[in-house]
C-alpha cells in the first residue's frame, strides 16, 4: 500500500504543480498516471507545439515545460505510479480513500486531487459494426506479445510508426501473413520505417493495401475475415485471424465519472473556494473540472492547484495554524 | 454585418444546424462547432494533432489545401472521404468561407 497525504490523479502540467505548492505546506505527494511518462497532453500529444500563455515563458515548448515541472518538484520528492489508470475509490472509517489502479496497485491518502485532464488515453476504436463482439477474439488495439501472433494471419490498419513499426516486425517471420491496411499510398510515420514496410511489399513478405479500409468484421466465435472498401478496387474480403487497428489514442473521463461525482458535460463540478468536489476531501483541478466561467488553460490550473492545496492542509491539519509563505523568504526547502 | 459569415453544420443525427461565425476572431469551424455546443472534441485544441474535429465538406466552397499535418492526422480519423474530409480545426473562419456546408463525421466509441 503506496501512503501519502495528497494523491494526485494526472500527472500532467496542473498535477505536476500541485506537488510544489503541496510541498511548500509540507504535504507529501503520489501521481497515478494512466501514460508512461509525466506531461499529460503535454507530452503525449503536443511535447514539440510552443506554448505562448505560461507567465514569464513569452515561448515554452510543452516538453520543456514538463522538464522544467519536473525539476521544480523534484525537492519534494514525489511519488509516482505510472502506466496505470485509477479505478475505484473507497472511503474508508478515518475518512481517508483507498485508490486502486487497475492493475490493483493500491494508495491510501486523506485528500484525492483528481487532475485528470480530459481522462485516460485509450486507443481509438473505429466505428465497426460488431467491433465489440471481436474484442480479445480477433480484434485487439494494443499489441502486447508479438509471440501471440505466431503462425497466425493479421491485418493492421494504421498509417503511423506503430503501424508500420508492428507490420514490419510481425511480417518478418512472427506472423504467418500480414497485411497493412492504410487508406493512403503515403504515411506519416518515420521515412525509414515507412522505407523498411515498402521493401518488404515489393519483396513480397507484406501485403500493402493502400487507398483502402477496413469497414467490416465477420465470424463466428471468432474473427475469420475483414472486409476492405478499396478506393478503386471496390469491395475485399480478406481472411485472418487477428485485426489490429492502430489509430492512435484519445481521452475518455473513464472510471471517475462513476465514482458519485457530480458531473457535467464530461467535467466534474466543483466549488472555485478551494475546488472541492460533492465529495469531501476528493478535490478536482485543471482541465477536468468545471464552474461558471471556466478556462481550460494550464496558468488556470496551476491556480486551482495552489487554492486547493490551502483547502487540502486544513482537512488535513485542523489544528494546525498556517500562513501563507513566499518563497522569496524561506526559499524551498523539500524533504 | 461585414464581419459575420454563416456557414451549416450538420450533426451526426442528420439536422442541420445554420451558424453565425466571426470572420475577425481568428476562429476555426472546430471552434465555431464548439461554441454552438454542437459535438466535436477538439481535444487537442486546434493544433491538428488529434483528427477529433473530422468533418467532411459537403458545398462546392473554395477551400485552402490541405498542410501535410492534416494530412497526417486524418490518418488517425475513421471513414475519411478523400474528397470531403477536412479537420475543422485547419478551416480558419475567414469570408470566402461564407455558405460553407459541412456535416460531421462519425466517431468511435
Amino acid at each position: 500500500m503506496i501512503e501519502t497525504d495528497i494523491l494526485i490523479i494526472g500527472a500532467g502540467p496542473t498535477g505536476l504543480f500541485t506537488v510544489f505548492e503541496a510541498g511548500l505546506l509540507k504535504l507529501k505527494c503520489h501521481l497515478i498516471d494512466s501514460l508512461p511518462q509525466a506531461g499529460g497532453q503535454c507530452s503525449e500529444i503536443y511535447p514539440k507545439k510552443p506554448i505562448y500563455d505560461i507567465p514569464a515563458y513569452p515561448e515554452i515548448l510543452a516538453g520543456d515545460l514538463t522538464d522544467r515541472l519536473m525539476e521544480q518538484i523534484a525537492p519534494f520528492k514525489p511519488g509516482f505510479t505510472l502506466g496505470e489508470s485509477a479505478v475505484t475509490v473507497d472511503k474508508q472509517d478515518d475518512g481517508s480513500f483507498i485508490v486502486t489502479t487497475n492493475r490493483g496497485t493500491k494508495h491510501k491518502a486523506p485528500i484525492v486531487a483528481i487532475a485528470g485532464g480530459l481522462g485516460v488515453f485509450e486507443p481509438r476504436k473505429p466505428p465497426v459494426e460488431n467491433l465489440s463482439n471481436y474484442e480479445d477474439k480477433g480484434v485487439e488495439y494494443i499489441i502486447k506479445d508479438p509471440e501471440f501472433y505466431r503462425g497466425k494471419d493479421v491485418v493492421i490498419s494504421g498509417g503511423g510508426d506503430s503501424a508500420l513499426d508492428w507490420a514490419y516486425f510481425l511480417a518478418n517471420g512472427v506472423a504467418n501473413k500480414v497485411s497493412l491496411v492504410h487508406r493512403r499510398n503515403s504515411f506519416r510515420g518515420h521515412l525509414d520505417s515507412v522505407q523498411k514496410v515498402m521493401d518488404m511489399a515489393d519483396s513480397g513478405k507484406l501485403n500493402l493495401i493502400t487507398e483502402a479500409e477496413v469497414v467490416g468484421i465477420n465470424g463466428d466465435d471468432n474473427l475469420k475475415e475483414v472486409v476492405i472498401k478499396h478506393k478503386t478496387q471496390g469491395e475485399i474480403i480478406l481472411p485472418t485471424d487477428h485485426w489490429v487497428p492502430l489509430f492512435g489514442l484519445s481521452p475518455k473521463l473513464g472510471p471517475i465519472a462513476d465514482w458519485g461525482l457530480n458531473i457535467s458535460k464530461n467535467s466534474i463540478e466543483v466549488d472555485t473556494f478551494d475546488y472541492s468536489t460533492n465529495i469531501e476531501g476528493i478535490y478536482a483541478i485543471g482541465d477536468v473540472n468545471t464552474y461558471p466561467g471556466k478556462l481550460k488553460l494550464i496558468l488556470c490550473g496551476f491556480h486551482e492547484a495552489t487554492l486547493m492545496v490551502q483547502s487540502a492542509f486544513a482537512r488535513i491539519h485542523p489544528d494546525k495554524k498556517n500562513v501563507l509563505k513566499y518563497t522569496t523568504v524561506n526559499g524551498v526547502s523539500g524533504f | 454585418m461585414d464581419n459575420i459569415i454563416t456557414v451549416t453544420v450538420i450533426d451526426r443525427e442528420g439536422v442541420a444546424h445554420e451558424l453565425e461565425a466571426p470572420t475577425d476572431m481568428n476562429m476555426n469551424m472546430m471552434e465555431v462547432c464548439k461554441s454552438y455546443e454542437l459535438p466535436v472534441e477538439g481535444t487537442c485544441g486546434g493544433m491538428a494533432m488529434c483528427a477529433s474535429c473530422h468533418m467532411y465538406v459537403e458545398s462546392d466552397t473554395v477551400l485552402p489545401e490541405k498542410q501535410d499535418a492534416e494530412e497526417d492526422m486524418l490518418d488517425e480519423a475513421f471513414f475519411v472521404d478523400d474528397e470531403k474530409s477536412r479537420l475543422g480545426c485547419q478551416l480558419h473562419i475567414t469570408p470566402e468561407l461564407n455558405n460553407l456546408v459541412v456535416k460531421l463525421a462519425p466517431v468511435g466509441e
